[in-house]
């Protein structure tokens, strides 16, 4: 069935679909209509749940970790200051292998203050060992949210769900919504590996020492170094489980893309447009346009951004002339960091066998400014034909 | 009235084993032991970074946490083992350190200001019950727990545990410390259930006798006090009486 509706409550739907049972959430601009429909779903009984209205969003991830450790398939959501306040307990989340579903509603940290969007908070909490995967458009969001269950749940990773505030968060957009039967043969019910429970006393994430020793059954126990490594292991892994995923998905909902990547007229490209979330969809009219032009240029959009999928990106990328990177945060001090994981990507899986591509960036929108699309197209088509700038180039900057 | 457990009717079953990483003469290994005879075999619990476990599990880090949590009257019993101060760092000075007490980050001058009365904070949560305790009074502790265990909402208990490297004496006197601390009026031994104010056990006595031991002689048990002057503890000598004047007068 199709429905029109807003960005966050495409999230709500899914959560709901999801069957998750406990929410824990801090209302913060632009996320909170989607936990405003969640504490709905749960007064009204239209969702089995308990609804946890907690005082900060260092608890909102607490009691989430506190209910997945007990077994219970959990949410929460967050944006910009929010999720930094989180973010002591979002290192904990993935150290102990949780699978929560967190949507991010990205919004521009503070200082100084601002409400609108950019994606500099979930940027920022790319290396805390959660998966990170960004949406485009309503349906992405919703299908994610279901998918990001399942896969968080077979590697025991907890996922943030990114998508822009206002831009995706506030707008009405139609979109298929998922029968709860198909969801339910999808996602089957929470079957944790260990959960916390008065019949099996157990310690949980104890203080762990530098070096291996032998626990109570005189087994050589892991240590913080080894726990970690199958964290990365883990992750790494996730590329494969995210691609079962897909294929699982469009099985039964009969809609199906590339996990990764999401490319708009790369194939025959010589330069490709790289962003992440529903830029990716306004650089396709700048596409259609340069095309028009004759330029020969394509989007790539990245849907899964940690676990990096550089050999996917790297092979999609190969023989292009220019890669054109267009970021809403920026690694401060040095370029966007989306741009430095590409470059990391193409160097490694391309380097010695083709010509490498020249890698540009450019950012974008930082606290909202409003992207115009005849400045990216401008840029665009600057950038196909030599090197802007050695520095990344601010669009939009009015010094 | 309900029985008072004793040394002879207290549970033999240990929850406890040997081996915590608790000092030499921590209070805090009563406390948890006799806490967990009380609170039973079905019981999960919760340990943040603190002494046991490696506290600043309550002051400032978790206090908003435990506020909303008890604002929302989420069902568990909260344990803040007062050992007033950051110890398992090192002996910091904390929120509930008391005035003049030299800590390893105020080492020449002493905490300058006030203990927080966290307790009193718990309270205006309007709890269904908010107990202080101490580990000195092991059995106080354990008729608070069962007392408690059928209420609903949050539960809230502060435990005053004397720590040796922290307060600076010998492992073996902590007990004659956590007790003089009460017969001193310094800290005070009470329930409140359902809002009602109730002196209990050492406390309770004392306002049969009239008397409290000089504050002087609980200030001298421990190095941390050593800078305190005579103007001073004449000053907490009189906070306490004014304090204790109160208690009186409730009780004609």
């Amino acid at each position: 069935m199709h429905i029109i509706e807003n960005g966050n409550a495409a999230a709500a739907l899914g959560v709901k679909l999801c069957r998750a049972s406990v929410i824990a959430a801090y209302p913060i601009t632009p996320q909170t209509p989607l936990t405003e429909k969640l504490s709905e779903y749960v007064e009204r009984g239209d969702m089995k749940a308990e609804y946890i209205p907690v005082e900060s969003e260092h608890s909102a991830l607490a009691v989430c970790i506190a209910a997945s450790s007990a077994g219970a398939r959990v949410f929460t959501a967050t944006s910009a200051n929010g999720l930094l306040y989180m973010h002591e307990q979002v290192q904990w989340a993935s150290g102990a292998r949780l699978p929560i579903v967190m949507c991010v509603v990205n919004r521009a940290v503070g200082a100084p203050w601002n409400i609108w969007n950019d994606q500099q908070d979930s940027i920022s909490q790319r290396d805390t060992g959660w998966i990170q995967i960004y949406c485009a458009d309503h349906q992405q969001i919703i299908d994610t949210v279901i998918k990001a269950y399942w896969i968080a749940e077979k590697v025991s990773i907890p996922i943030m769900v990114c998508y822009d505030g206002y831009i995706l968060s506030h707008t009405f957009m139609p979109f298929d919504l998922p029968e709860q039967e198909k969801v339910d043969a999808f996602l089957p019910p929470f079957k944790p590996e260990y959960a916390l429970s008065p019949e099996e006393p157990a310690n949980l994430n104890t203080v762990t020492l530098p070096d291996v020793r032998l626990d109570v059954r005189g087994e050589l126990a892991h240590s913080y170094m080894e726990i970690r490594y199958l964290l990365q292991e883990d992750l790494r892994s996730t590329l494969a489980v995210a691609a079962d995923a897909e294929k699982r998905f469009a099985k039964i909902f009969g809609r199906s893309g590339d996990p990764y990547i999401e490319s708009y007229r790369c194939d025959d490209a010589d330069h490709v447009a790289v962003g992440l979330g529903s830029l990716t969809y306004q650089l396709r009219v700048s596409v259609d346009a340069l095309r028009k032009e004759g330029i020969k240029v394509g989007v790539m959009g990245i849907r899964f951004y940690r676990p990096f999928p550089d050999e996917a990106i790297a092979n999609a990328l190969k023989g292009k002339k220019t890669v054109i990177v267009f970021e809403k945060a920026l690694s401060y001090g040095y370029e966007g960091a989306l741009t430095s994981d590409l470059k990391s990507a193409l160097y490694e899986h391309l380097a010695g066998t083709v010509t490498l591509p020249s890698v540009q960036n450019f950012i974008v929108g930082i606290g909202g400014r409003e992207i115009r699309t005849d400045d990216l197209t401008q840029m665009f088509r600057a950038a196909t034909k030599g090197r802007v700038s050695r520095e990344p180039t601010w669009i939009g900057l009015k010094l | 009235m309900q029985v008072k457990t004793t040394i002879l009717s207290l549970p033999t079953e240990e929850f406890v084993h040997p081996g915590t990483r608790a000092c030499t003469g921590c209070g805090l290994a009563i406390a948890y032991r006799v806490g967990l005879k009380a609170l039973g075999k079905d019981t999960m619990l919760v340990v943040p970074p603190s002494c046991l476990t490696v506290l600043q599990g309550l002051f400032p880090v978790a206090s908003t946490a435990l506020s909303g949590a008890a604002e929302r009257g989420d069902n568990f019993i909260y344990f803040c083992y007062d050992n007033e101060g950051y110890m398992n760092t090192g002996a910091q000075r904390s929120g509930t350190t008391p005035i003049g007490a030299i800590t390893a980050n105020t080492p020449f001058k002493g905490k300058l200001q006030q203990k927080k009365d966290v307790p009193a904070i718990m309270a205006a949560h309007k709890l269904s019950y908010v107990a202080a305790c101490s580990a000195a009074y092991p059995l106080d502790l354990f008729d608070k727990i069962k007392n408690c265990m059928h209420l609903p909402g949050t539960k809230y208990f502060h435990i005053h545990i004397p720590c040796p490297p922290g307060w600076g004496y010998d492992p073996r006197y902590g007990i004659k410390i956590g007790r003089l601390a009460v017969e001193t009026g310094y800290y005070d031994l009470y329930e409140i259930v359902n809002g009602e104010f109730k002196l209990t056990a050492a406390s309770e006595k004392l306002v049969e006798k009239r008397k409290l031991v000089p504050v002087q002689e609980y200030f001298r048990t421990q190095s941390r006090f050593r800078l305190l002057t005579d103007a001073q503890i004449a000053d907490i000598q009189q906070k306490i009486d004014e304090k204790w004047a109160g208690y009186y007068n409730k009780d004609e």
